[in-house]
């Protein structure tokens, strides 16, 4: 059985609750938990991306257009016609969805470089089509005036409140996730993985798992794209570009693509590596990102959770050598 | 009124003009996509920075150093090349457990990295150079043709020529065909597989950076143009045929066609969405291609 | 059926009794697996009709095929690599069960007793197909043998009516085939009918109540053992392609 177990969660679920009351005793790490919403945010869409390609065995290289049609139907339906932001998230997954259909079912019945590229190109026009109807979304200048989230009264107007709001949409998502994976829809999407014809062989319908795997991950890349809308209360179409779905892939190949942790991890890494530690880089960090990636898939194709079983695999070596 | 319909006429000979002009661009991206395919059936995704590489090297030879083009052209051609060189043997082979997806992961790192270092290394302003036989327009049926689109047409028809020889009549380039054919068979027989896959690289590289040399006296040329030219390359690819030389002649002339008369006649601004959308009709309604054959295409490795 | 304009099969009619165990026989390359690519739904015959239990079935794809209760397995041995060898069969189960994605995200409590049901049946079958030790081992670990015999397992989790068996003793040791053979009655026992390639003349000898016979896409015999193994068509396709001498 694919055994996720409960501990580790429980502790990083401790951790998460616990981290804004240290880093507000320890100066240096002040402006963590701003960096955690991204890290959050991220993680919705790698999750998401890593049980796409992952468990699925798909690939999917243009997830920024889904980030994307998430905060622009957000940000237009708050802003220009004041609606409710949390009707018009979900707006904005079923937008994403619809769109995930149309787009999925020719799709996914390519394979290998076919599909990379259908969704490559996807990407981008959508990332086009954004730039290019300034009415609606103001073009390369971007949309401002995005309303932020409030319930009941209760405003998320800090960053500490939205922290939490960002990590309970986490939590709640990679449980159901883990919850998916490890059922038998999980085992379906693992045995097309494995082996489509014997899939559809055992009666499992290849293509119908595919676009709803796909579709799932849209949704959860539109809903970040909507919480991403209301706390930086602006966007502009350069967040959603070719390059933040190369992002993506890094932290899905950085964390570890055939574990669901690795998507929580390399959207961690990324996203530290991004705001904090590559910055006297500056733009050139490009080319750090680029010889990670490079390094990643020659020299630690498993990624980051991968390490854990090396270090297995050379002490049992050791052992039965010494 | 017989003034207005002769305009329209000669905008639209201009668009086609224009558009086989461009479109032979992409074929030659297309070739050199079709020459690494066909050897180790890898998507190279850093085939555009081959081209983008061609046009800044060139800049930077011809006009920073102010070497002659006839001594700069072939220069840069080997400059390419040898970074194409490098992205065999620092990307692609040392990977132990190549996988479609791992390979399309390491063409893309290589392409991110080489466009850092383009951006490094020149910036982010577009760069001209100077057109190979001057600037003055030929004026034909109303249409206005830059001799600089004879240079790009003309090099499209020499490699194409050279190539047909190479593989047809040379025993390396027959050599490279059997490697396309089965690589297995290609090493029992003595073969150097590794070998011909470098080779293979360093082809495309040299042919993506006579693209990037000829185009840029009309298009300019900067860091960041290397992932539209690989996609539009690729459209052209999968138009015509993976691994189909014909077909990626005429995948790109027809995808150069399409693009231009899209731009000219309904939106500049989406220019580049054409491409993409003739891209995705390919690949959803006859992935193919139009010389390509459902059977083998089904018959691929992936 | 042709391929491209390559003949693979022609003029193929027979039928198969419920409840029997029939096999097809001929040299490589007769196109017996691509008889069973067609039954199966992998994918459709150009010409002709293909009917189960009364239904045409040949323009169906091959999940829904499965549905109706055409299982199989493969010439190449498909396995799920990623997963256990129970996982392997639990998938097997697939069809016979019903759950949606989101009622798995929220683990509802039909899903948890339907994965339990899965679980205890997938038991069942190992045991069955003597395998039952080896539940938690990786598929890719067994040997040659007991992947043969995973992959009958799996197929059978579908509940099949119909159960298609692509070279169930190739490449197998002489216990090994004893095994396989008697798995095979034991399958027909519980009233599975069983349609078989085979090239082991002595299984299919054992086990088989009809045989037919290709040869170049053709059918040319038909009918109980003994007149097969007597049949002068037969032997001749036989003799004719040097390699095919296993009787």
């Amino acid at each position: 059985m694919l055994r996720i177990r409960k501990l580790p969660i429980i502790i990083f679920a401790l951790f998460i609750i616990v981290f804004p009351w240290v880093s507000r005793l320890i100066p240096v790490i002040q402006n963590y938990p701003d960096l955690m919403i991204f890290a959050g945010i991220y993680s919705l869409i790698t999750i998401g991306l890593s049980l796409l390609m992952g468990y699925a065995g798909q690939i999917s290289l243009g997830q920024a257009a889904f980030y994307g049609i998430g905060a622009y139907v957000s940000a237009i339906l708050t802003a220009t016609y004041g609606l409710n932001p949390w009707f018009c998230m979900i707006i904005g997954m079923i937008v994403a969805a619809i769109v995930a259909v149309l787009v999925g079912v020719p799709s996914l019945k390519l394979k290998g470089h076919y599909l990379a590229m259908a969704t490559l190109a996807f990407g981008i026009i959508v990332f086009i089509i954004f730039n290019e109807e300034v009415e609606w979304t103001g073009g390369p200048d971007g949309m401002s005036g995005i309303p932020g989230l409030s319930m009941f009264g209760f405003a998320f107007d800090s960053v500490e409140k939205y922290y939490y709001l960002v990590w309970f949409f986490v939590f709640s998502v990679f449980v159901f996730t883990i919850n998916v994976i490890q059922s038998r829809t999980g085992r379906a999407l693992r045995a097309i993985h494995a082996s489509e014809a014997a899939s559809s062989a055992m009666g499992i319908n290849v293509s119908r798992f595919k676009v709803v795997v796909f579709v799932y991950s849209a949704i959860l890349a539109s809903l970040a794209g909507s919480l991403y809308a209301y706390y930086l209360n602006f966007i502009n179409p350069s967040t959603f570009d070719l390059f933040f779905s190369i992002k993506l892939l890094i932290m899905i190949a950085l964390g570890g693509m055939h574990d669901i942790w690795g998507a929580i991890i390399g959207a961690f890494l990324i996203t530290f590596l991004s705001f904090e530690w590559l910055h006297f880089f500056g733009e050139f960090e490009v080319i750090v990102y680029g010889v990670i990636l490079l390094l990643v898939v020659i020299f630690l194709p498993q990624g980051m959770v991968g390490i854990p079983k090396i270090f297995k695999g050379l002490f049992n070596r050791k052992v039965s050598n010494g | 009124m017989p003034m207005e319909k002769i305009t329209f006429a000669n905008q639209l000979l201009q668009y086609l003009i224009t558009g086989l002009t461009v479109g032979s661009t992409y074929a030659m991206v297309a070739i050199g996509f079709n020459i690494i395919y066909n050897v180790t059936e890898i998507i190279n995704f850093a085939q555009g920075e081959f081209v983008m590489l061609g046009g800044l090297v060139m800049v930077f030879l011809h006009v920073a150093a102010g070497l002659p083009i006839v001594l700069a052209f072939p220069l840069t051609v080997i400059i390419v090349t040898l970074v194409g060189m490098l992205l065999d043997r620092l990307a692609i082979r040392p990977i132990r457990q190549p996988s479609v997806l791992t390979l399309i992961i390491a063409t893309i790192a290589a392409s991110i990295i080489i466009k850092g270092i383009a951006m490094f290394i020149w910036g982010k302003d577009p760069f001209d150079l100077p057109a190979f036989s001057g600037r003055n327009p030929i004026h034909f049926l109303g249409a206005v043709i830059q001799p600089q689109y004879f240079w790009i047409i003309g090099f499209l028809i020499v490699i194409v020529i050279l190539l047909t020889l190479f593989f047809e009549k040379t025993i390396i380039g027959k050599a490279m065909s059997a490697c396309a054919d089965n690589p297995d068979a290609a090493s029992l027989v003595g073969i150097n597989v590794k070998r011909m896959i470098l080779l293979s690289f360093a082809l495309s590289a040299a042919i993506g950076a006579v693209a990037g040399i000829t185009i840029t006296p009309i298009s300019l040329m900067e860091y960041d143009r290397g992932a539209m030219l690989a996609i539009k390359g690729f459209g052209a690819v999968v138009l015509g045929g993976l691994g189909s030389f014909p077909g990626a002649i005429l995948g790109g002339l027809i995808l150069g066609t399409i693009e231009s008369f899209g731009a000219g006649l309904i939106h500049s601004g989406y220019k580049d969405a054409f491409a993409l959308i003739v891209l995705l009709g390919a690949l959803f309604l006859r992935p193919s291609g139009l010389l390509g054959s459902i059977e083998v295409s089904k018959f691929k490795r992936f | 059926m042709a391929f491209g304009g390559l003949m693979a099969l022609i003029n193929i009619h027979f039928n198969v009794k419920e409840g029997m165990v029939k096999a097809i026989i001929g040299p490589n390359g007769a196109g017996k697996t691509t008889l069973f690519n067609i039954i199966t739904g992998t994918f459709p015959p150009t010409e002709g009709v293909v009917r189960f239990m009364g239904r045409p079935i040949q323009k169906l794809k091959a999940h829904e095929i499965a549905e109706l209760g055409i299982s199989r397995t493969f010439q190449t041995i498909e396995l799920f690599g990623n997963m256990t060898v129970l996982e392997n069969v639990m998938v097997g189960c697939h069809t016979r069960a019903r759950s949606s994605f989101i009622a798995s995200g929220l683990q509802l409590p039909h899903v948890k007793h339907k994965e339990e049901q899965i679980r205890a049946k997938a038991m069942e079958i190992l045991k069955f197909v003597g395998l039952a030790e080896k539940f938690s081992e990786s598929a890719d670990s067994l040997p040659l043998g007991e992947r043969k015999m995973l992959e009958i397992g799996r197929a059978l989790a579908t509940e099949p009516t119909l159960l298609c068996l692509d070279e169930p003793a190739a490449g197998l040791n002489e216990t090994e085939t004893e095994k396989a053979s008697s798995l095979i009655n034991a399958i027909k026992e519980k009233g599975i009918t069983v349609l078989l390639v085979e090239h082991d003349m002595k299984v299919v000898m054992n086990i088989s109540d009809e045989i037919m016979v290709l040869n170049y896409g053709e059918k040319i015999a038909e009918g109980l053992s003994e007149e097969i193994q007597n049949n002068p068509k037969v032997i001749e396709a036989y003799l004719g392609s040097s390699e095919e001498d296993r009787a």
